[in-house]
Protein backbone atom coordinates (compact mmCIF):
# COMPACT_ATOMS: atom_id res chain seq x y z
CA UNK A 1 0.00 0.00 0.00
CA UNK A 2 1.37 3.23 -1.31
CA UNK A 3 0.97 6.69 0.91
CA UNK A 4 -0.74 4.85 3.60
CA UNK A 5 0.59 7.85 5.70
CA UNK A 6 -2.20 10.28 4.39
CA UNK A 7 -4.52 7.76 3.49
CA UNK A 8 -4.97 5.67 6.68
CA UNK A 9 -6.16 8.84 8.77
CA UNK A 10 -8.23 9.93 5.46
CA UNK A 11 -9.94 6.90 5.89
CA UNK A 12 -10.19 7.26 10.25
CA UNK A 13 -11.55 11.05 9.90
CA UNK A 14 -13.98 9.85 7.43
CA UNK A 15 -15.30 6.50 8.94
CA UNK A 16 -15.72 8.98 12.49
CA UNK A 17 -17.63 11.22 10.76
CA UNK A 18 -19.76 8.61 8.97
CA UNK A 19 -20.30 7.28 12.36
CA UNK A 20 -20.75 10.82 14.32
CA UNK A 21 -24.01 10.07 15.66
CA UNK A 22 -23.22 6.45 17.52
CA UNK A 23 -20.23 8.58 19.40
CA UNK A 24 -22.54 11.45 19.42
CA UNK A 25 -25.24 9.84 21.58
CA UNK A 26 -23.37 7.62 22.98
CA UNK A 27 -25.46 4.55 23.62
CA UNK A 28 -28.19 6.31 24.79
CA UNK A 29 -31.76 6.10 22.59
CA UNK A 30 -33.02 8.94 25.30
CA UNK A 31 -36.52 9.94 26.29
CA UNK A 32 -39.54 10.28 23.86
CA UNK A 33 -41.56 12.87 24.44
CA UNK A 34 -44.73 13.22 25.98
CA UNK A 35 -47.33 15.70 25.18
CA UNK A 36 -49.24 17.05 28.00
CA UNK A 37 -53.10 16.09 26.94
CA UNK A 38 -55.79 18.23 28.69
CA UNK A 39 -57.56 16.81 31.48
CA UNK A 40 -61.28 17.99 30.69
CA UNK A 41 -62.76 18.24 27.22
CA UNK A 42 -61.27 15.04 25.09
CA UNK A 43 -62.49 16.56 21.85
CA UNK A 44 -60.25 18.22 19.52
CA UNK A 45 -61.39 19.89 16.41
CA UNK A 46 -60.09 17.09 13.89
CA UNK A 47 -59.48 13.42 14.96
CA UNK A 48 -56.26 12.44 16.69
CA UNK A 49 -54.95 10.97 13.35
CA UNK A 50 -55.66 13.77 11.63
CA UNK A 51 -54.42 16.69 14.07
CA UNK A 52 -51.21 14.85 14.62
CA UNK A 53 -49.69 15.07 11.53
CA UNK A 54 -51.46 17.84 9.48
CA UNK A 55 -51.64 20.39 12.41
CA UNK A 56 -48.85 22.64 10.95
CA UNK A 57 -51.13 22.59 7.82
CA UNK A 58 -54.26 23.43 9.24
CA UNK A 59 -52.98 26.66 11.16
CA UNK A 60 -51.34 28.47 8.46
CA UNK A 61 -54.50 27.36 6.65
CA UNK A 62 -55.87 29.59 9.67
CA UNK A 63 -53.54 32.08 9.98
CA UNK A 64 -54.09 33.15 6.16
CA UNK A 65 -57.94 33.02 6.14
CA UNK A 66 -58.12 34.64 9.58
CA UNK A 67 -55.39 37.50 8.68
CA UNK A 68 -56.04 37.81 4.85
CA UNK A 69 -59.06 37.29 3.84
CA UNK A 70 -60.69 38.37 7.74
CA UNK A 71 -62.79 35.01 7.55
CA UNK A 72 -62.96 34.89 11.76
CA UNK A 73 -65.89 32.00 11.06
CA UNK A 74 -66.63 29.39 13.44
CA UNK A 75 -66.15 25.52 13.14
CA UNK A 76 -69.02 23.11 14.19
CA UNK A 77 -67.63 19.84 16.15
CA UNK A 78 -69.96 17.60 17.18
CA UNK A 79 -72.39 20.55 17.93
CA UNK A 80 -69.90 22.87 19.45
CA UNK A 81 -68.60 26.44 17.62
CA UNK A 82 -64.91 26.93 17.63
CA UNK A 83 -63.57 29.65 16.56
CA UNK A 84 -60.41 29.77 14.18
CA UNK A 85 -57.41 30.85 16.58
CA UNK A 86 -54.53 29.36 18.17
CA UNK A 87 -54.64 31.04 21.28
CA UNK A 88 -58.33 31.14 22.16
CA UNK A 89 -58.93 27.42 20.78
CA UNK A 90 -56.34 25.44 20.67
CA UNK A 91 -54.20 26.73 23.93
CA UNK A 92 -57.60 26.61 25.93
CA UNK A 93 -57.47 23.12 26.05
CA UNK A 94 -53.23 22.40 25.63
CA UNK A 95 -52.81 25.34 28.04
CA UNK A 96 -48.94 24.80 28.51
CA UNK A 97 -46.84 25.83 25.60
CA UNK A 98 -43.92 24.22 27.30
CA UNK A 99 -45.57 20.82 27.97
CA UNK A 100 -47.27 20.30 24.89
CA UNK A 101 -46.19 22.32 21.90
CA UNK A 102 -42.15 22.24 22.66
CA UNK A 103 -42.50 18.61 23.66
CA UNK A 104 -42.09 17.38 20.45
CA UNK A 105 -41.08 20.36 18.53
CA UNK A 106 -37.11 20.19 20.52
CA UNK A 107 -37.33 16.33 20.02
CA UNK A 108 -37.83 17.08 16.11
CA UNK A 109 -35.62 20.55 16.33
CA UNK A 110 -38.92 21.94 14.30
CA UNK A 111 -39.15 25.76 14.96
CA UNK A 112 -42.66 26.87 13.74
CA UNK A 113 -42.15 30.82 13.54
CA UNK A 114 -45.94 31.15 15.48
CA UNK A 115 -44.34 32.82 17.85
CA UNK A 116 -42.45 35.38 16.04
CA UNK A 117 -45.96 37.30 16.41
CA UNK A 118 -47.96 35.61 19.13
CA UNK A 119 -47.19 35.74 22.62
CA UNK A 120 -45.79 33.24 24.00
CA UNK A 121 -47.73 32.43 27.52
CA UNK A 122 -45.66 32.93 30.65
CA UNK A 123 -45.18 29.70 32.30
CA UNK B 1 -33.63 3.16 -24.15
CA UNK B 2 -30.22 2.37 -21.80
CA UNK B 3 -32.39 4.58 -19.29
CA UNK B 4 -35.23 1.91 -19.42
CA UNK B 5 -33.75 -0.72 -17.37
CA UNK B 6 -32.21 1.64 -14.29
CA UNK B 7 -35.60 3.16 -14.16
CA UNK B 8 -37.46 -0.37 -13.90
CA UNK B 9 -35.25 -1.69 -11.04
CA UNK B 10 -35.84 1.95 -9.14
CA UNK B 11 -39.64 1.16 -9.89
CA UNK B 12 -39.23 -2.48 -8.63
CA UNK B 13 -37.35 -1.39 -5.33
CA UNK B 14 -40.25 0.68 -4.31
CA UNK B 15 -42.66 -1.51 -4.92
CA UNK B 16 -40.61 -4.18 -2.76
CA UNK B 17 -40.45 -1.81 -0.09
CA UNK B 18 -43.90 -1.01 -0.43
CA UNK B 19 -45.47 -4.38 -0.45
CA UNK B 20 -42.78 -5.98 1.81
CA UNK B 21 -43.52 -3.29 4.34
CA UNK B 22 -47.22 -3.83 4.46
CA UNK B 23 -47.01 -7.48 5.40
CA UNK B 24 -47.05 -8.13 9.22
CA UNK B 25 -43.60 -8.37 10.96
CA UNK B 26 -41.73 -6.69 7.80
CA UNK B 27 -41.47 -3.33 9.30
CA UNK B 28 -37.90 -5.03 11.72
CA UNK B 29 -36.83 -6.06 8.43
CA UNK B 30 -37.09 -2.81 6.29
CA UNK B 31 -36.75 -0.51 9.50
CA UNK B 32 -33.52 -2.24 11.04
CA UNK B 33 -32.30 -5.20 9.31
CA UNK B 34 -31.90 -3.61 5.91
CA UNK B 35 -30.47 0.14 6.95
CA UNK B 36 -27.87 -2.32 9.51
CA UNK B 37 -26.61 -4.37 6.52
CA UNK B 38 -26.97 -1.36 4.27
CA UNK B 39 -24.31 0.99 6.15
CA UNK B 40 -22.47 -2.05 6.98
CA UNK B 41 -21.81 -2.75 3.59
CA UNK B 42 -20.82 1.03 3.05
CA UNK B 43 -18.43 1.50 5.82
CA UNK B 44 -16.39 -1.73 4.72
CA UNK B 45 -17.31 -2.10 0.93
CA UNK B 46 -15.96 2.16 0.88
CA UNK B 47 -12.45 1.48 3.14
CA UNK B 48 -12.10 -1.81 1.06
CA UNK B 49 -12.19 0.39 -2.21
CA UNK B 50 -9.74 2.69 -1.12
CA UNK B 51 -7.77 0.18 0.14
CA UNK B 52 -7.08 -1.72 -3.12
CA UNK B 53 -6.52 2.05 -5.01
CA UNK B 54 -3.89 2.64 -2.31
CA UNK B 55 -2.55 -0.73 -3.02
CA UNK B 56 -1.97 0.08 -6.85
CA UNK B 57 1.18 1.88 -7.72
CA UNK B 58 1.38 4.78 -9.36
CA UNK B 59 4.38 4.47 -12.48
CA UNK B 60 5.21 8.10 -13.39
CA UNK B 61 4.59 11.48 -12.17
CA UNK B 62 1.50 12.49 -13.90
CA UNK B 63 -0.18 15.76 -12.57
CA UNK B 64 -2.39 17.44 -15.19
CA UNK B 65 -0.89 21.43 -15.02
CA UNK B 66 -2.45 24.16 -17.31
CA UNK B 67 -0.09 26.35 -16.37
CA UNK B 68 3.56 27.85 -16.00
CA UNK B 69 5.72 25.61 -13.89
CA UNK B 70 8.09 26.35 -11.41
CA UNK B 71 11.07 27.47 -13.41
CA UNK B 72 13.73 30.24 -13.20
CA UNK B 73 12.95 33.68 -10.54
CA UNK B 74 12.26 35.62 -13.42
CA UNK B 75 9.03 33.39 -15.15
CA UNK B 76 6.22 33.83 -13.38
CA UNK B 77 4.92 30.48 -11.60
CA UNK B 78 0.99 29.31 -11.92
CA UNK B 79 1.28 28.12 -8.16
CA UNK B 80 -2.64 26.46 -8.94
CA UNK B 81 -2.32 25.08 -12.01
CA UNK B 82 1.36 23.68 -11.69
CA UNK B 83 2.01 23.29 -7.81
CA UNK B 84 5.14 21.77 -6.99
CA UNK B 85 4.95 21.80 -3.18
CA UNK B 86 2.51 19.93 -1.18
CA UNK B 87 0.71 23.24 0.15
CA UNK B 88 -0.35 24.14 -3.27
CA UNK B 89 -1.36 20.68 -4.12
CA UNK B 90 -3.51 21.03 -0.84
CA UNK B 91 -4.71 24.27 -2.05
CA UNK B 92 -5.20 23.19 -5.75
CA UNK B 93 -7.15 19.86 -4.29
CA UNK B 94 -9.32 21.98 -1.86
CA UNK B 95 -10.33 24.22 -4.77
CA UNK B 96 -11.17 21.19 -6.88
CA UNK B 97 -13.50 19.66 -4.20
CA UNK B 98 -14.96 22.25 -2.76
CA UNK B 99 -15.62 24.59 -5.93
CA UNK B 100 -15.41 22.06 -8.81
CA UNK B 101 -12.78 23.68 -10.62
CA UNK B 102 -12.01 21.45 -13.59
CA UNK B 103 -15.75 21.25 -14.59
CA UNK B 104 -15.85 25.39 -14.54
CA UNK B 105 -13.13 24.19 -17.22
CA UNK B 106 -15.55 22.81 -19.58
CA UNK B 107 -15.86 23.59 -23.01
CA UNK B 108 -18.38 22.78 -25.89
CA UNK B 109 -16.85 22.24 -29.28
CA UNK B 110 -18.93 22.72 -32.48
CA UNK B 111 -18.63 22.56 -35.90
CA UNK B 112 -19.73 25.60 -38.07
CA UNK B 113 -20.17 25.96 -41.78
CA UNK B 114 -17.31 26.61 -43.40
CA UNK B 115 -16.31 24.03 -42.08
CA UNK B 116 -14.85 25.82 -38.53
CA UNK B 117 -14.51 24.61 -35.50
CA UNK B 118 -15.21 26.45 -32.41
CA UNK B 119 -14.65 26.18 -28.77
CA UNK B 120 -16.90 28.16 -26.30
CA UNK B 121 -16.93 28.36 -22.55
CA UNK B 122 -19.75 25.48 -21.30
CA UNK B 123 -20.58 26.06 -17.41
CA UNK B 124 -23.43 23.93 -17.52
CA UNK B 125 -22.58 20.86 -16.11
CA UNK B 126 -20.54 23.35 -13.82
CA UNK B 127 -23.46 24.96 -12.14
CA UNK B 128 -25.82 21.91 -12.25
CA UNK B 129 -22.83 19.75 -10.50
CA UNK B 130 -22.56 22.42 -7.78
CA UNK B 131 -26.27 22.62 -7.24
CA UNK B 132 -26.74 18.99 -7.17
CA UNK B 133 -24.11 18.27 -4.49
CA UNK B 134 -24.09 20.83 -2.57
CA UNK B 135 -28.00 20.76 -1.93
CA UNK B 136 -27.86 16.58 -1.14
CA UNK B 137 -24.56 17.98 1.22
CA UNK B 138 -27.10 20.04 3.14
CA UNK B 139 -29.81 17.36 3.51
CA UNK B 140 -27.43 14.88 4.47
CA UNK B 141 -26.78 17.52 7.34
CA UNK B 142 -30.51 18.74 7.91
CA UNK B 143 -31.24 14.97 8.40
CA UNK B 144 -28.76 14.74 11.07
CA UNK B 145 -31.42 15.88 13.56
CA UNK B 146 -33.53 12.59 12.82
CA UNK B 147 -30.42 10.74 14.49
CA UNK B 148 -28.95 13.47 17.24
CA UNK B 149 -30.83 14.02 20.30
CA UNK B 150 -30.14 16.36 21.65
CA UNK B 151 -30.43 18.26 18.61
CA UNK B 152 -26.70 20.46 18.22
CA UNK B 153 -26.81 23.85 17.46
CA UNK B 154 -25.19 23.74 14.16
CA UNK B 155 -27.85 21.52 12.42
CA UNK B 156 -30.36 23.62 13.68
CA UNK B 157 -28.67 26.50 11.74
CA UNK B 158 -28.59 24.66 9.10
CA UNK B 159 -32.22 23.57 9.10
CA UNK B 160 -33.22 27.35 10.02
CA UNK B 161 -31.72 28.75 6.93
CA UNK B 162 -32.81 26.01 4.30
CA UNK B 163 -36.18 27.06 5.39
CA UNK B 164 -36.21 30.75 5.91
CA UNK B 165 -38.29 31.12 3.09
CA UNK B 166 -41.09 30.24 5.30
CA UNK B 167 -43.20 29.27 2.66
CA UNK B 168 -46.08 26.86 3.32
CA UNK B 169 -46.44 24.24 6.17
CA UNK B 170 -44.33 22.40 6.67
CA UNK B 171 -42.04 24.95 5.83
CA UNK B 172 -40.57 24.19 2.16
CA UNK B 173 -36.43 23.82 2.04
CA UNK B 174 -34.99 25.40 -0.53
CA UNK B 175 -32.59 22.56 -1.37
CA UNK B 176 -35.70 20.14 -1.81
CA UNK B 177 -36.25 22.28 -4.53
CA UNK B 178 -32.50 22.95 -5.70
CA UNK B 179 -31.63 19.08 -5.37
CA UNK B 180 -34.62 18.15 -8.09
CA UNK B 181 -33.87 20.87 -10.06
CA UNK B 182 -30.04 19.78 -10.17
CA UNK B 183 -31.20 16.06 -10.49
CA UNK B 184 -33.57 17.13 -13.46
CA UNK B 185 -30.66 19.25 -15.25
CA UNK B 186 -28.14 16.43 -15.04
CA UNK B 187 -30.91 14.12 -16.62
CA UNK B 188 -32.27 16.25 -19.02
CA UNK B 189 -28.04 16.48 -19.79
CA UNK B 190 -27.66 13.11 -20.59
CA UNK B 191 -30.80 12.82 -22.54
CA UNK B 192 -30.18 16.27 -24.53
CA UNK B 193 -27.02 15.99 -25.26
CA UNK B 194 -26.21 13.49 -28.43
CA UNK B 195 -22.37 13.40 -27.17
CA UNK B 196 -22.90 12.43 -23.59
CA UNK B 197 -26.08 10.81 -24.31
CA UNK B 198 -24.10 8.34 -26.53
CA UNK B 199 -21.33 7.68 -23.64
CA UNK B 200 -24.46 7.41 -20.81
CA UNK B 201 -24.54 3.51 -19.58
CA UNK B 202 -27.56 2.06 -17.21
CA UNK B 203 -25.18 2.49 -14.58
CA UNK B 204 -24.69 6.51 -15.03
CA UNK B 205 -28.88 6.52 -15.04
CA UNK B 206 -29.12 4.18 -11.92
CA UNK B 207 -27.86 6.79 -9.37
CA UNK B 208 -29.66 9.58 -10.83
CA UNK B 209 -32.96 7.51 -10.93
CA UNK B 210 -32.44 6.38 -7.31
CA UNK B 211 -31.31 9.43 -5.66
CA UNK B 212 -34.43 11.12 -7.76
CA UNK B 213 -36.73 8.20 -6.04
CA UNK B 214 -35.52 8.93 -2.82
CA UNK B 215 -36.10 12.82 -3.18
CA UNK B 216 -39.32 11.99 -4.51
CA UNK B 217 -40.88 10.08 -1.29
CA UNK B 218 -38.93 12.24 0.71
CA UNK B 219 -40.59 15.43 -0.49
CA UNK B 220 -44.14 13.49 -0.32
CA UNK B 221 -43.86 12.32 2.69
CA UNK B 222 -42.78 15.62 4.16
CA UNK B 223 -45.63 17.65 2.28
CA UNK B 224 -48.02 15.28 1.07
CA UNK B 225 -49.05 12.12 2.32
CA UNK B 226 -48.36 13.09 6.00
CA UNK B 227 -50.47 10.15 7.27
CA UNK B 228 -48.93 7.41 9.91
CA UNK B 229 -46.03 9.89 9.36
CA UNK B 230 -45.13 10.57 12.98
CA UNK B 231 -42.26 12.07 13.68
CA UNK B 232 -41.49 10.81 16.94
CA UNK B 233 -41.83 6.97 16.06
CA UNK B 234 -39.40 8.00 13.14
CA UNK B 235 -36.73 10.02 15.18
CA UNK B 236 -36.95 7.01 18.01
CA UNK B 237 -36.36 4.70 15.41
CA UNK B 238 -33.36 6.41 14.04
CA UNK B 239 -31.78 7.48 17.35
CA UNK B 240 -32.30 4.06 18.06
CA UNK B 241 -30.17 2.27 14.77
CA UNK B 242 -27.55 4.70 15.98
CA UNK B 243 -27.76 3.68 19.61
CA UNK B 244 -28.15 -0.06 18.87
CA UNK B 245 -31.52 -0.02 20.74
CA UNK B 246 -33.82 0.26 17.24
CA UNK B 247 -37.83 0.47 18.26
CA UNK B 248 -40.73 0.97 16.03
CA UNK B 249 -43.02 2.68 18.31
CA UNK B 250 -46.06 2.79 16.25
CA UNK B 251 -46.83 2.28 12.75
CA UNK B 252 -45.23 3.93 10.00
CA UNK B 253 -46.60 4.62 6.60
CA UNK B 254 -45.43 2.98 4.01
CA UNK B 255 -43.79 6.13 2.07
CA UNK B 256 -40.81 6.29 5.29
CA UNK B 257 -40.64 2.41 4.46
CA UNK B 258 -39.73 3.12 0.56
CA UNK B 259 -37.38 6.06 1.40
CA UNK B 260 -35.26 4.27 4.02
CA UNK B 261 -35.29 1.45 1.33
CA UNK B 262 -33.92 3.53 -1.38
CA UNK B 263 -31.13 5.01 0.69
CA UNK B 264 -30.28 1.72 1.78
CA UNK B 265 -29.98 0.54 -1.80
CA UNK B 266 -28.08 3.83 -2.60
CA UNK B 267 -25.34 3.27 0.70
CA UNK B 268 -25.13 -0.59 -0.51
CA UNK B 269 -24.42 0.48 -4.34
CA UNK B 270 -22.01 3.35 -3.19
CA UNK B 271 -19.42 1.50 -3.21
CA UNK B 272 -19.62 -0.64 -6.13
CA UNK B 273 -20.60 2.29 -8.48
CA UNK B 274 -19.20 5.67 -9.89
CA UNK B 275 -20.06 7.12 -6.51
CA UNK B 276 -17.22 6.55 -5.48
CA UNK B 277 -15.67 9.88 -6.39
CA UNK B 278 -16.66 10.62 -2.55
CA UNK B 279 -13.23 8.85 -2.08
CA UNK B 280 -11.64 9.13 -5.82
CA UNK B 281 -11.71 12.65 -5.86
CA UNK B 282 -8.64 12.46 -3.17
CA UNK B 283 -6.70 9.86 -4.63
CA UNK B 284 -6.59 11.22 -8.17
CA UNK B 285 -3.17 11.23 -9.23
CA UNK B 286 -3.34 14.09 -11.95
CA UNK B 287 -4.71 16.37 -8.94
CA UNK B 288 -2.90 15.23 -6.05
CA UNK B 289 0.64 15.09 -7.40
CA UNK B 290 3.44 18.02 -7.23
CA UNK B 291 4.43 19.20 -10.83
CA UNK B 292 8.47 18.80 -9.39
CA UNK B 293 9.86 16.19 -12.28
CA UNK B 294 12.64 18.35 -12.66
CA UNK B 295 13.19 18.57 -9.01
CA UNK B 296 12.23 15.37 -7.35
CA UNK B 297 13.10 11.63 -9.22
CA UNK B 298 9.68 9.86 -8.99
CA UNK B 299 10.82 6.55 -8.83
CA UNK B 300 8.24 3.82 -9.90
CA UNK B 301 7.42 1.55 -7.06
CA UNK B 302 7.23 -1.64 -9.16
CA UNK B 303 10.77 -0.86 -10.94
CA UNK B 304 12.87 -4.15 -10.51
CA UNK B 305 15.80 -4.10 -7.93
CA UNK B 306 18.33 -3.95 -10.56
CA UNK B 307 21.98 -3.18 -9.34
CA UNK B 308 24.29 -1.75 -11.26
CA UNK B 309 26.85 -3.81 -12.98
CA UNK B 310 30.06 -1.98 -13.96
CA UNK B 311 32.47 -2.93 -17.41
CA UNK B 312 35.02 -4.20 -14.97
CA UNK B 313 32.46 -6.38 -12.73
CA UNK B 314 31.12 -7.87 -16.70
CA UNK B 315 34.73 -8.63 -17.69
CA UNK B 316 35.48 -9.83 -13.89
CA UNK B 317 32.72 -12.51 -14.59
CA UNK B 318 32.79 -13.38 -18.05
CA UNK B 319 36.84 -12.85 -18.68
CA UNK B 320 37.29 -16.50 -18.84
CA UNK B 321 34.94 -17.02 -21.81
CA UNK B 322 36.24 -13.88 -23.39
CA UNK B 323 40.03 -15.08 -23.33
CA UNK B 324 38.86 -18.45 -25.00
CA UNK B 325 36.79 -16.75 -27.37
CA UNK B 326 39.91 -14.44 -28.59
CA UNK B 327 37.68 -11.21 -26.85
CA UNK B 328 40.31 -8.80 -26.04
CA UNK B 329 40.18 -7.94 -22.49
CA UNK B 330 41.45 -4.91 -20.18
CA UNK B 331 42.63 -7.53 -17.79
CA UNK B 332 44.44 -10.49 -18.64
CA UNK B 333 44.09 -13.92 -16.65
CA UNK B 334 45.52 -14.26 -13.49
CA UNK B 335 48.92 -16.51 -15.38
CA UNK B 336 49.16 -19.57 -14.49
CA UNK B 337 52.04 -19.67 -12.22
CA UNK B 338 51.32 -22.85 -10.45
Amino acid sequence: MYDSGKIIPGLIIFVLLITFPIWYNHGDAGEVPKTEMPKYNRLCVLPLEEIRPNHMKMLNQWRDEVLRDEDRSFIAVEGKMYQKSLQNTCMECHVSKKKFCDECHTYAAVTPYCWDCHLAPVE
Amino acid sequence: MKYIFPMAAVIALVLISWIGSKIPGMEYLFGVLVPYAAIATFIIGFCYRVVHWAKSPVPFKIPTTCGQQYSLPWIKHDKLEAPHTTSQVVARMFLEIVLFRSLWRNTKAEIHDGPKLTYESSKWLWLFGILFHYSFLVIVLRHMRLFLDPVPGPILVVEYIDSILQIGAPTLYMTDVTLVLGLLLLFGRRLINRQVRYLSLANDYFPLFLIFGIAATGILMRFFLRTDVDIVSIKRLAVGLVTFQPVILSEISSIFYIHLFLVSVLLAYFPYSKLMHLGGVFLSPTRNMANDTRIRRHINPWNPDIKPHSYAGYEDEFREFMVNNDIPVEKELPSKAD
